[in-house]
């Protein structure tokens, strides 16, 4: 186990020597992901991880990319992507023009369960689907719209759990072990880098959606970053955050009215 | 052993348990008197919808307020924290909780050693950590992570657990503090 000074040290090397800042995430959970790094990696000392860190550039992407948590599924919460059913999509039907933003939204699962729900809502032609994350490698997984089979059952069950009654395979070609979703899908996505810790605004939605990417960070930051989405979202628009996330802590809250019982709010001031 | 040791000194009390460990809860919970003078937190492996109904079903059982944890809730004496599924509960320094859903550790999220080593890192001697029943080794590392830390360790009696492989392996690779059955912790509790 590292010391509590060395990550701190660790921390600041990534953010002097390549402008990564990792400082304000949650730290008891970026000490366990340096501490897993060093066990897989078979490091014998903090001395000599930092080393590396420090001077070998290919291991420095595997070290950013590991201490990044990347999990995600598709429908996740299916109770969550039946409010945004019952609640939200209706809420958008009359607006020309509809723009949503996946903060944090690494392999891209998320934004291709929210282009179905757009289809079936027969909103998906008027809507423009913003995806964006801190790590190019998982945004070109999600460009492509491949994923594996294996897991595409809980994610039919998921799907029909949050309201789907199509066939979740109509949406989907499956060859081999893989599965590439319809391009009529991603045609209404845009993909590009985008960090939560220093980058601005940059455009308004109709709804931001940003699934278990605060709890990685600390209250600050957290601040920082709903304070950004909601220099992001007009008035009446909507926010849609994980299942143990909060607008509790923080500045904007009063700003906002919880709809239902779900992780989702309402800007309404 | 640390017989003059008593669980009441500590800031804090994390449980850990699998498959047999609610039984023991619902017999522990009632026994727990008010005011607590530290924080109890609860991390079982459950299923990933259970979630309101193992805390409505601990509700019954306890006048003390009982909370399913939510990211960055402060963490105060007298009250129970349970570990919500799918996430591992981390303890931060300021004394609150942060949540992490990474990869399962021992096939499970929550993960015992998980919660068990970082509070240990935060709470040091001023922390108890009781494992329970259950059929996988998850806690074994954590209990290691208390003792080095000089945290008191209790360990349900093998014999008395519905699946006695957790408390089995714990017992194996540590050296608990206290191994006891369910009246046994209750009067360590209670002193």
């Amino acid at each position: 186990m590292i010391e509590e000074e060395e990550v701190t040290l660790l921390l600041s090397d990534l953010l002097e020597l390549y402008g990564y800042d990792f400082t304000q995430y949650a730290r008891a959970s970026i000490k366990r992901r340096v501490n897993r790094l060093l066990t897989l990696d078979k490091f014998p000392s903090f001395a000599e991880l930092r080393y590396r860190v420090r001077n070998d550039a290919d291991y420095l992407k595997r070290f950013v990319e590991e201490l990044t948590v990347n999990v995600t599924e598709m429908f996740r919460d299916p109770s969550f992507y039946r409010a945004l059913r019952k609640e939200v999509l209706p809420a958008l039907t009359a607006k020309p023009f509809i723009r949503v933003w996946h903060a944090g939204c690494s392999t891209g699962e998320e934004v291709f369960s929210m282009a179905i729900l757009l289809k079936e809502a027969n909103l998906l032609h008027k809507s423009l689907l913003y995806a964006t994350d801190l790590n190019p490698e998982v945004l070109e997984v999600a460009r492509k719209g491949i994923f594996a089979l294996a897991p595409m059952r809980q994610y039919s069950e998921n799907y029909v759990l949050s309201g789907g009654t199509a066939d979740f395979s109509s949406y989907y070609t499956a060859q081999y072990d893989y599965v590439k979703f319809n391009e009529e899908l991603t045609r209404k996505m845009v993909f590009s880098t985008h960090n939560l810790v220093s980058d601005r605004s940059f455009n308004e939605f109709d709804l931001i959606l940003c699934r278990n990417v605060l709890i990685y960070f600390d209250k600050t930051l957290q601040d920082r970053v709903l304070t950004l989405f909601d220099e992001s979202l007009g008035m009446l628009s909507f926010l849609g955050l994980g299942s143990k996330e909060t607008l509790r802590f923080s500045s904007i809250r009063q700003k906002y009215k919880q709809v239902g019982s779900e992780k989702i709010w309402r800007k309404i001031e | 052993m640390a017989e003059n040791r008593v669980v009441s000194n500590s800031a804090m009390v994390v449980i850990g348990g699998s498959t047999g460990s609610i039984d023991v809860l619902l017999n522990l919970l009632p026994a727990l008197r008010s005011p607590l003078p530290f924080a109890l937190v609860i991390v079982l492996h459950r299923k990933s919808t259970s979630d309101t109904s193992l805390a409505d079903l601990f509700a019954l059982k306890t006048s003390l307020p009982l909370h399913d944890v939510e990211d960055k809730d402060v963490i105060l004496p007298g009250h129970i924290y349970l570990a919500p599924a799918d996430y591992h509960l981390l303890i931060e320094h300021d004394g609150t909780f942060s949540l992490d859903d990474s990869e399962k550790i021992n096939y499970s999220r929550p993960s015992i050693d998980v919660t068990f080593e970082s509070a240990a890192d935060v709470y040091g001697p001023a922390l108890t950590g009781i494992l329970l029943s259950g059929a996988n080794a998850d806690g074994t590392a954590g209990l290691k992570a208390i003792q080095q830390a000089g945290g008191l360790t209790i360990v349900q009696r093998p014999d008395t657990a519905q699946v006695a492989y957790m408390p089995q392996q714990a017992i194996l690779n540590t050296r608990p503090d206290y191994v006891l059955d369910v009246v046994g912790m209750v009067r360590l509790l209670e002193r």
